[in-house]
């Protein structure tokens, strides 16, 4: 009797607790930037992305290491150097009810380069592979000009709509009508600037969703984002302000999961000018020569950057000193090269070799709300260039001038970052190091104009190499090339961080992206 | 009265035109949107199409021609960001920022007045010199650093509010109003008192300051030696003639509070208008930012007007010069 009250009891308690989590099944999570548009294609930005990856599907996935996975695609090869094979999922349902099939993968690669007024297309993923050619409703093959072995990297970024939605306006999805993908949530509601809300979907292929309910808050000032998780009007939030951080530890309500991002922190130098704008001797007179272009010089202002200082103090160790284009683990990433060590001596030894021994005067520009820090890594890193024996000076300024500035070459000097959306370590090298040719697409964001002939030709070997183990050989190469040739200065890679409530986990991810289906119940 | 009318809206269109002109080659000259709106994977190829297709690739003076055609039309663009039409934008967002304007000069009104009026007659009372003290806080306290702190009490210590955002809504007459329901009440005490905080200083300040110098005056003096009781005194005849400058002062308050309650909202997270164009200056989205700035100046030029207008209803002794303007 006694027995079977207990075993009531118990039976009731676990019944109690499993309601309990039933009717918690929502989550509501605040984002540090805001979503402008929910059509999945109008603009490519990390907010509308976040939230387009809930509704909508790719071919192919990535997981948190950003590591390639299956999506809508099962399977995808090369059959041979031109030609690759992707086959579909099968059974998969839009949320409107219509099955997936290899037509509405042709209407998705249609409809990308239609999006009328898109301030940032995503082309980018999609011209370089062509059109999709259906070959049965659950295969299709992609024809290349030339070998093109990014393309599960580049469908990786194509968010899949249906044959319905083709021709569908940017103001059907920012109403809701068109929000019709394969995705793990359906749409629920968009209140712009506010929040939007998303609901489970019941049929979805994959792992079911544990959140019946999913709110996205927009709550872009970071005291404020803090303030919202600490009284509980939000479960989770991303961004973690550094300045933070340390409380949110010491907190027994809060968890904070962090994990190394893909966004490296550098600087960026003219190394191709001879007369450079932002370089003076000690008197404030422009330089006959451009100091710059003396590896000895870009050396021995690496050596003077103390990296664990700035790890340790400016960014509260939320940051990992960095040695090359991506973390270590990285695809292409080489084991050889390591962060450059802080010696003064070496520094000041190289300058003099360099005929450099008094010095030079210089500026570092640098945005202020753009990167983590920003403004103070570079008042950090002028200080320590004194102590070598250059006069920096900071000219720091919001990012909307910073970077038409930078784009015009005003520059001698800037600290940038870059995040690798593929991954890869051919992101930065293409954009960043390889030399700036706009026919090709090369060098985009080369904003010192670095060009060496050895990094190009391995680039555009690694570029072509449809064999994976053989590219990452040649991207490791080329990285190690162009690191030791100094084309940028790394500084470090900046840390990721979400914070919820106790009683929630996050798989933290390495591109910056907060999926509502990675957070779980349970601590 | 109809030529004052008239040539009072000649001058906003001129300023208008002005305005327009300013903020066109302001934006021009803060950078190239594209920089800032383009994805970093993006190659000169999509850069160059991404210019054209917001038609930055012409000279300025053929976009500024461009812009004026359009909003002879009535058009001020579409945002590069959100691709819709700015005004609609600014006009979705307009709402929430009103209605936290609106609540926010109400509490001015209804806790600065009784407060001041307390503090102008007796103004050596304890209770009078820390209403006084107090109105000095509100005025030199930054009102972001206000905001957080309100959060960190009421929303994280104490719990009783939400720390942020806008709550539910509900539709009245087409607009969206979170007045209408408790939890939207909730969400905007915090914001509103944030915001009224200025104003509620003000009006206590010339509160007292015209009590103080109403019960001096011979009207005053003369109703208590016919024997009113002080309430009457004060409820009515003091409380009356201290209420012009009050007036006055308030509707250019409201103006600027609508225009500018950005701190207030960027610190709440509240979905107006000063929100959007501060993230529209970030992302040098200029249609927006040329259509809220044309908004606003407009906004000020029919508070200007109507205020001017009411003078004379309010004072027969303010005539409008209609010959002179």
């Amino acid at each position: 009797m006694l027995k079977k009250f207990a075993a009531t009891v118990v039976g009731l308690a676990a019944g109690l607790s499993l309601s309990g989590i039933v009717a918690a099944a929502e989550i509501s999570i605040a984002l540090g930037a805001e979503v402008t548009s929910l059509d999945p294609h109008f603009h490519n930005l990390s907010p509308n992305n976040n939230v387009a990856e809930h509704v909508f599907d790719k071919l192919v996935l990535q997981d948190e290491m950003q590591r390639l996975k299956p999506g809508l695609a099962v399977s995808w090869r090369a059959i041979d150097e031109r030609t690759w094979e992707v086959k579909l999922r099968q059974g998969v349902k839009f949320h409107d009810g219509s099955a997936f099939t290899a037509d509405d993968v042709a209407a998705t690669f249609e409809r990308v380069p239609w999006v009328p007024n898109s301030p940032s297309a995503f082309t980018t993923y999609t011209k370089p592979i062509g059109h999709p050619i259906v070959l049965d409703p659950y295969t299709i093959q992609f024809k290349t000009e030339a070998p093109y072995p990014m393309l599960p990297v580049d469908i990786a970024n194509v968010y899949i709509v249906s044959r319905k939605q083709a021709k569908a306006p940017t103001e059907e999805f920012n109403s809701g009508k068109a929000m019709n993908g394969t995705g793990p949530f359906k749409f629920a509601s968009w209140t712009r600037g506010d929040r939007i809300t998303l609901v489970r979907n019941e049929a979805y292929w994959g792992d079911k969703p544990t959140w019946d309910k999913v709110t996205f808050r927009q709550i872009t000032n970071d005291p404020t984002r803090v303030a919202a998780l600490l009284a509980g009007d939000v479960n989770a939030i991303e961004i973690v302000p550094t300045a933070d951080m340390a409380r949110l530890k010491a907190s027994k309500d809060i968890s904070i999961f962090r994990v190394v991002s893909n966004r490296i922190i550098f600087f960026h130098m003219d190394t191709d000018r001879d007369k450079t704008p932002a370089i003076f001797d000690k008197q404030g007179r422009p330089l006959e020569k451009n100091p710059l272009k003396d590896l000895r010089v870009c050396k021995a202002i690496s050596k003077a950057m103390n990296r664990s200082a700035i790890v340790d103090r400016v960014m509260e160790g939320e940051a990992i000193a960095a040695g090359q284009l991506l973390p270590d683990g990285f695809y292409g990433t080489s084991p050889n090269l390591k962060p450059e060590g802080y010696d003064v001596e070496g520094a000041r030894k190289l300058l003099s070799e360099a005929g450099y021994g008094t010095g030079f005067a210089m500026i570092i520009h640098c945005p202020n709300n753009r990167y983590v820090n920003d403004e103070k890594i570079c008042q950090a890193a002028a200080q320590m260039l004194g102590r070598v024996g250059i006069d920096a000076k900071v000219e720091a300024m919001p990012s909307n001038v910073f970077f038409s500035r930078a784009n015009k070459l005003e520059f001698s000097f800037m600290l940038v970052g870059w995040g690798s959306g593929t991954g890869e370590v051919s992101s930065p090298l293409r954009a960043l190091l390889a030399t700036f040719d706009r026919d090709r697409g090369m060098g985009a964001s080369n904003r010192g104009r670095y060009s060496n002939r050895k990094v190009d030709a391995l680039l555009d070997q690694a570029l072509a190499m449809v064999d994976d183990g053989k590219r990452e050989k040649l991207l490791q190469q080329a990285s190690e090339v162009a690191i030791n040739d100094l084309g940028i200065i790394p500084l470090h890679y900046q840390v990721n961080s979400w914070a919820t409530r106790k009683g929630y986990t996050y798989v933290p991810r390495t591109d910056e992206s907060t999926f509502a289906f990675e957070f779980k119940p349970g601590s | 009265m109809l030529v004052y009318f008239i040539r009072r809206m000649m001058q906003a269109v001129l300023v208008l035109f002005i305005m327009s002109i300013l903020v066109f080659v302001g934006v021009f000259s803060i950078g190239n949107p594209v920089d800032i709106l383009i994805n970093p994977q993006a190659d000169q190829e999509e850069i160059a199409r991404a210019i054209r297709v917001l038609g930055l690739d012409k000279p300025l003076w053929e976009q500024y021609w461009l812009f004026l055609v359009n909003a002879a039309r009535g058009d001020l663009g579409r945002s590069f960001v959100f691709n819709i039409p700015a005004i609609e934008l600014i006009l979705q967002r307009m709402p929430a920022t009103m209605e936290l304007a609106i609540c926010a000069t109400f509490m001015g009104v209804l806790m600065g007045i009784p407060l001041g009026m307390w503090a102008g007659l007796k103004p050596d009372s304890v209770s009078g010199k820390s209403i006084m003290a107090g109105s000095i806080l509100g005025f030199s306290l930054p009102t972001f650093w206000v905001g957080l702190m309100l959060i960190m009490i009421f929303a994280v210590y104490l719990g009783w509010l939400p720390s942020t955002g806008r709550g539910q809504t509900r539709n009245f007459l087409g607009i969206e109003l979170s007045i209408l329901t408790w939890d939207g009440i909730k969400h905007m005490m915090m914001p509103a008192f944030n915001l009224a905080l200025f104003k509620l200083s003000l009006v206590i300040r010339l509160a007292r300051a015209g009590t103080r110098e109403a019960i001096l005056q011979d009207y005053v003096k003369f109703a208590r030696a016919k024997g009113l009781r002080s309430g009457r005194i004060i409820g009515v005849h003091v409380f009356k003639n201290i209420m012009i400058p009050i007036v006055t002062v308030l509707g250019l308050e409201l103006g600027s509070t609508i225009a500018f309650a950005v701190v207030t909202e960027t610190v709440f997270a509240w979905p107006g208008m000063g929100k959007l164009i501060i993230d529209s200056i970030n992302l040098l989205d200029r249609p927006v930012i040329v259509a809220y700035l044309m908004i606003i100046v407009f906004m000020f030029i029919v508070i200007n007007l109507v205020v001017d207008l009411m003078y004379s209803v309010l004072d027969p002794r303010v005539r409008i010069a209609e010959a002179r303007g």
